[in-house]
């Protein structure tokens, strides 16, 4: 009895781990070979759905769709965090005041966000164009424009997840010892080099952190573009969930579906790993 | 210097939902404004929403789900990780990778193979899909396990002594002495949960079922808010309220935890 003990308290891990981890991946692997509509048979199709793939533009698009938003979004995310935790390293007082405030639109449901922003970026009526036109400025197609509609959402990311990485980076920096600084100060380092040789080494790890998360959460992108701009115009804002959802549960090709999950996934674990060993290096 | 840029940021991340706030209580014709009190002081939007969606049932939905799925998790997080923290056995470290395989997975591959087991358990539009995928958190475990590998033996160990089985120690010996750990896990679950809105959209179609955030999006994309700017505005207002209520009175905690865990989502 007591040496079961141990397997009893683990049971629920190992069938949850089966059922929702284990045999999806397996499953999955396995539905990239059919063609499937749930309800017909499945059918062998060999490689036909990678070889589709490789042919569908939309695919393409997706994934260039996810490149153009981590371009902007990913060093957005670093300056304005990291500027921002800068701000409130040195015992700023009402620094909690900020921190709260800056963390409020992370809990905040990306549905809330999304409707928010719509009203803010809308191009007639929205606050963002307003302001400009009152600024004597030219009022910019938001969400419009499929050369910006893209740049608009990660720019709405950005201001919805960067609270969580202000705290992230404003760990890292408290953990910077000031004699550093100051010694650093007496060799007559400019702030330049102060950043770059001290503190740059020291948050490294988190740098990595925020990197990462930005990544996955921008191969994640769904509800931002589903509510937004459904995807459009011209699919500059069709994003890989989105794709995966569309062939799914619209198209009914769960076979192809698959594929492209799996394509993504593969597509996310390179990039995380590249950005490791570059991360690394800094 | 600093205290102006500090403000000015301050600003940017608070004014729009204060904008929200006012926007949802004044009059369609008041909407596009940049004041903070609303025109025309007015009600309607709310009154809306509520008639034209089945929110309130759609609160209870999502609160029902969250509550019991964060308890879930707090209890398998803490059976787990206590027998990997207290115990030795054949396949620990089988379980360890296991976790840390799942934590570096990526959804997109689960996705599609979890809606064709729901279907085939036949869970579709019920709460069994909202609750049982997420009745377990790795993340949880780990954490649990943490906590607990800190706690002295000896507390374990006078347990024994005085009778008390596993189970009885886990929840009413070590849970109590490591409530910041419980805190965090509540939190981040609760509010993952709370803000899901993918997995709903796929398992669920019956609108009685449906969770608020679903319910909200489909109301957005759906054309039912005919484009009642003021109207969406509402819901979204509804949908965030009781998180942000949360958010103010742990506010601390809620801040730590997402700094310790270093994760989202």
């Amino acid at each position: 009895m007591k040496k079961l003990t141990p397997y009893l308290l683990v049971s629920p891990y190992v069938l949850h781990f089966a059922v929702f981890v284990a045999f999806p991946v397996v499953f999955s692997i396995v539905l990239t070979f059919h063609r499937w509509n749930i309800i017909s048979p499945m059918e062998y199709i060999g490689l036909s759905n990678y070889e589709r793939l490789l042919h569908d533009r939309l695919f393409w698009q997706a994934l260039w769709n996810t490149i153009r938003f981590l371009l902007v979004h990913i060093p957005l995310q670093i300056v304005v965090a990291l500027g921002l935790a800068e701000l409130l390293n040195r015992t700023v007082r009402g620094a909690a005041f900020f921190r709260a405030s800056f963390f409020l639109p992370v809990i905040v449901s990306g549905v809330v966000v999304t409707i928010l922003w719509q009203q803010l970026l809308g191009f007639n009526a929205g606050l963002i164009n307003r302001l400009l036109t009152d600024l004597h400025l030219p009022r910019v197609a938001w969400l419009d424009d499929p050369a910006i509609a893209m740049y608009s959402i990660a720019m709405m990311a950005t201001w919805k997840n960067v609270g969580l990485y202000v705290i992230l980076f404003l760990v890292g920096l408290q953990s910077v010892p000031e004699q550093y600084y100051e010694a650093a100060d007496l060799e007559g380092a400019t702030t330049w080099q102060k950043f770059r040789y001290i503190t740059l080494p020291i948050i490294n790890p988190t740098l990595f952190t925020v990197v990462v998360l930005s990544t996955i959460s921008g191969f994640s992108l769904f509800i931002e573009p589903y509510i937004m701009t459904e995807g459009g115009p011209l699919n500059s804002t069709l994003s890989a969930v989105m794709y995966i959802y569309k062939q799914a549960f619209q198209y009914y090709h769960m076979g192809y579906s698959a594929t492209l999950g799996f394509c993504f996934a593969l597509i996310i674990l390179f990039v995380v790993i590249i950005q490791r060993k570059y991360v690394e290096q800094v | 210097m600093k205290y102006v840029l500090l403000a000015l940021a301050a600003l940017t991340f608070v004014y729009p939902f204060v904008w929200m706030l006012s926007a949802s209580l004044s009059a369609e014709s008041g909407l596009g404004d940049l004041t903070l009190l609303p025109e025309q002081f007015t009600w309607d939007n709310y009154i809306t929403v509520f008639t034209k969606i089945p929110l309130g049932r759609a609160f209870l939905n999502s609160a029902f789900v969250a509550i019991v799925t964060t308890g879930l998790v707090l209890v398998t997080g803490a059976m787990v990780g206590y027998a990997l923290a207290r115990h030795e056995f054949v396949g620990r470290n089988w379980i360890f990778y296991a976790i840390i395989f799942t934590m570096t997975l990526p959804f997109q591959i689960t996705l599609i193979p979890n809606y064709i087991t729901m279907v085939r358990l036949g869970w579709i539009d019920t709460y069994l899909a909202l609750i049982i995928p997420f009745s377990l958190s790795s993340l949880a475990v780990l954490l649990f396990r943490q906590a607990f590998q800190s706690l002295p033996q000896a507390l374990i160990d006078a347990a024994r002594i005085d009778g008390a089985g596993e189970l009885r120690i886990i929840f009413q010996i070590l849970v109590p002495n490591v409530l910041p750990t419980v805190l965090t896990i509540t939190i981040l679950t609760f509010m993952g949960l709370w803000n899901e809105a993918l997995w709903p959209l796929i398992v669920i179609r019956d609108e009685s079922t449906m969770t608020m955030p679903q319910l909200v999006t489909l109301f957005s994309v759906g054309g039912r808010a005919e484009g009642q700017l003021g109207v969406k505005i509402a819901a979204a207002v509804l949908l965030a309220v009781p998180v942000v209520i949360l958010y103010l009175f742990f506010q601390k905690h809620f801040i730590r935890s997402m700094a310790s865990s270093g994760l989202k989502d």
